[in-house]
């Protein structure tokens, strides 16, 4: 009973947001918006067992994916007028894509519950008595951890060659140095001079 | 085996891990003025590399295995990277600035082709692949200020995106048809029969690779990036990652796809074909020196091709000597086009500034032209050899045609490498170059020419016992 509801309302809000992504005129409440759909998605795999997908969601899509976005759509200059325009136009390709994609899910689904498919030989057999999380932890880091491992290299050296491309000393810039100027005394800062008259000041 | 056994067997990519991250450390906290100190501390961490090499084994559950093959192709991978970060100093001191973190990617981009010649899992080959790519796309923009260096970086990197993708297209269709990534496993799977999904994936897979090893249809990058990259780094592109990548190609081929050979050697024996021919072809018309050297090792992965494409033991050990001798040419050639300098310092590129160099260094003229003559395979010198074993090994395997076109093309390049020694030794001398000043550039072309000289043949039947060893772990 408790699944049946939990199920209804995460897909009613999935769907509203998503219609409200869309609908929305302000950018920034689409994003929102679509950080409310990414959640309750979340909440539908919970719902069937697939928790690590869901963590992935939460983590990497909300997290990460739509601050992205925020960010994209708060801090460049883009003109959304502009972008609506042209519904007759591209109306055709979208209903075509949309067309594609329906037809897709239909053939998926007869397939899935055509049955699974069975591979030759599995390199990692799904254990009925772990869960999901259980069972990815296993592999990644005792089977898989030397390539675990190396991903994390690849990941410096990826760092590595942003800060080689992009970074630079500027050198146009003066920084406070507070040892410098605690140090200086009066003799070297000021000067006393007997200026003459009529003669211009000589620094 | 233990997880203790498995990561001795990967001692080397320790010790450069170990390495890299200390000197990355070093440059963070000293900056640009410890070069020097990184360079050799680098160089230190090749050799200390290449002395704890020798463990033999299967690691990691099937993800690595260190055996003769591997532990025969990791010190000439050491060998390039080591001299293309000798040959780095003085060049980058002259152009723009030493910096810190050149010999530190050196050594990460040096782990990745370890692990790409030590895989025996696609995991692994894609992993070890990404970690050199990524690390070469940075070294070939490295210096940003100059835009063909720039434009270098960014083709590379565009055009190596786009072969990743193909090749883990590949990967992903022969997983999903052979149901695993092990290359024994995908071995067995193709055992039974090649199916219309395991042919693609074996395409895709091989054109990806084409791609890293720079053979024709999958060579256009190469001329680009070659000539825009700074010189020490187009040295390190021609030798280290084509040999990594060449010896993972000779893996996946003999190990995983070997129980289908006829399917995978037509794709090889047009590749080699039209490398050898576009390669001799296209360098025909350059007139940038490293534009020349970068047909040229498209040439010279034709060869190398050819040996695989018989796919037999004698092939597999022709192949590995063509990449030893290819190596010790390409180091050696890319050592001369950096003395090639106006009196003021300034590299200079032109093959014209090279005429009459006879008459105004004879020296850097004379070994200049026993590298040409090597590369074009004119027999006292031991380019000769090279592609003498790999035609040999396909004639062996009845794979006379292809031999036979294979030595006719061969005569299209020496057109151009004999043109430079023309160039060389009877025009009119043209403006002098700068005298040589560095005795690291000058003892690498000194060494590397003694070693393709008529003198290398007394290293020929140690050489040839070493391949068939390495050939043979292979089988």
């Amino acid at each position: 009973m408790i699944q049946t509801f939990a199920f209804c309302l995460f897909a009613a809000v999935v769907i509203l947001s998503g219609a409200l992504t869309i609908l929305s005129r302000n950018p920034v409440h689409s994003v929102l918006w679509l950080i409310l759909a990414f959640f309750n998605a979340a909440g539908l795999m919970v719902l069937v067992g697939a928790e690590f997908i869901a963590m992935l969601l939460v983590i990497v899509y909300v997290g990460a994916v739509a601050v992205l976005f925020l960010f994209v759509v708060m801090m460049l200059d883009i003109d959304f007028a502009e972008l609506r325009s042209g519904f007759v136009r591209y109306g055709f390709f979208g209903l075509l894509i949309a067309l594609i994609l329906a037809g897709e899910l239909i053939i998926a689904t007869g397939a899935w519950s055509a049955g699974a498919i069975e591979l030759a030989n599995r390199t990692a057999p799904i254990s009925a008595d772990l869960s999901n999380i259980e069972a990815m932890g296993a592999l990644i880091y005792s089977k898989y951890l030397y390539v675990f491992e190396a991903a994390g290299l690849v990941l410096l050296v990826a760092l590595i060659g942003a800060i080689v491309l992009t970074h630079r000393e500027r050198r146009d810039v003066r920084p406070q140095n507070i040892s410098e100027q605690v140090k200086r005394r009066p003799q070297d800062a000021v000067r006393n001079i007997n200026q003459p008259i009529g003669q211009g000041v000589d620094l | 085996m233990s997880i203790i056994d498995s990561l001795m067997l990967t001692l080397p990519e320790l010790v450069l891990t170990g390495a890299a991250l200390i000197l990355m450390l070093v440059a963070a906290f000293a900056g640009d003025r410890a070069t020097r100190l990184i360079n050799a501390g680098a160089i230190a961490a090749l050799i200390g590399a290449t002395l704890v090499l020798g463990r033999e084994g299967v690691g990691f559950d099937g993800l690595y295995t260190a055996d003769a093959f591997s532990n025969f192709t990791k010190p000439l991978i050491y060998l390039a990277a080591g001299v293309s970060i000798l040959l780095s100093t003085r060049f980058f001191a002259a152009e723009e600035r030493l910096r810190a973190e050149y010999s530190v990617l050196i050594l990460l981009a040096t782990i990745g082709m370890g692990m790409m010649v030590s895989a025996s899992n696609l995991l692994t080959l894609y992993v070890g692949l990404e970690m050199q790519s990524l690390a070469a796309y940075v070294l070939a923009s490295f210096m940003r200020k100059d835009a063909r260096s720039a434009e270098a970086g960014l083709k590379y990197f565009v055009l190596g995106a786009l072969a990743s993708g193909i090749l883990l297209y590949g990967i992903s269709l022969l997983y999903g048809f052979s149901g695993t990534i092990d290359y024994h496993g995908v071995a067995k799977g193709l055992a039974d029969g090649v199916n219309m999904g395991e042919l693609f994936g074996i395409v895709f897979v091989l054109a990806g690779l084409s791609f890293k090893i720079a053979a024709v249809p999958f060579h256009m990058w190469t001329p680009d990036v070659y000539e825009g990259a700074p010189t020490p780094v187009t040295a390190y592109f021609g030798t280290a990652p084509k040999v990594a990548a060449v010896a993972l190609l000779v893996r996946v081929s003999i190990e995983a796809m070997g129980s289908a050979v006829e399917s995978w050697q037509q794709i090889l024996i047009f590749t080699s074909l039209a490398s050898i021919i576009l390669g001799a072809v296209g360098a025909i018309g350059q007139t940038n020196i490293k534009r020349l050297l970068a047909y040229s090792s498209i040439n010279n992965v034709g060869f190398v091709l050819v040996g695989l494409a018989a796919g037999t033991e004698a092939g597999v050990a022709a192949t590995l000597t063509y990449m030893v001798i290819y190596v010790l040419m390409t180091l050696g050639s890319f050592a001369c086009v950096l003395q090639m300098r106006t009196a003021d310092g300034v590299h200079v590129e032109d093959i014209q500034s090279l005429s009459g160099l006879s008459r105004r260094q004879p020296a850097l003229a004379a070994a200049f032209a026993i590298f040409m003559f090597s590369l074009a395979g004119i027999p006292p010198l031991l380019g000769f050899w090279a592609k003498f074993v790999v035609f040999d090994a396909a004639v062996a395997a009845g794979l006379m045609p292809l031999a036979a076109i294979g030595i006719a093309a061969s005569t299209i390049g020496a057109f151009y490498y004999l043109k430079i020694v023309k160039i060389m030794y009877f025009d009119e001398p043209a403006e002098a170059y700068h005298p040589v000043t560095s005795y690291v550039e000058s003892g690498v072309i000194a060494l590397t020419a003694v070693a393709v000289s008529p003198i290398g043949y007394l290293a020929i039947p140690m050489l040839g016992a070493a391949t068939a060893v390495a050939a043979k772990a292979l089988f």
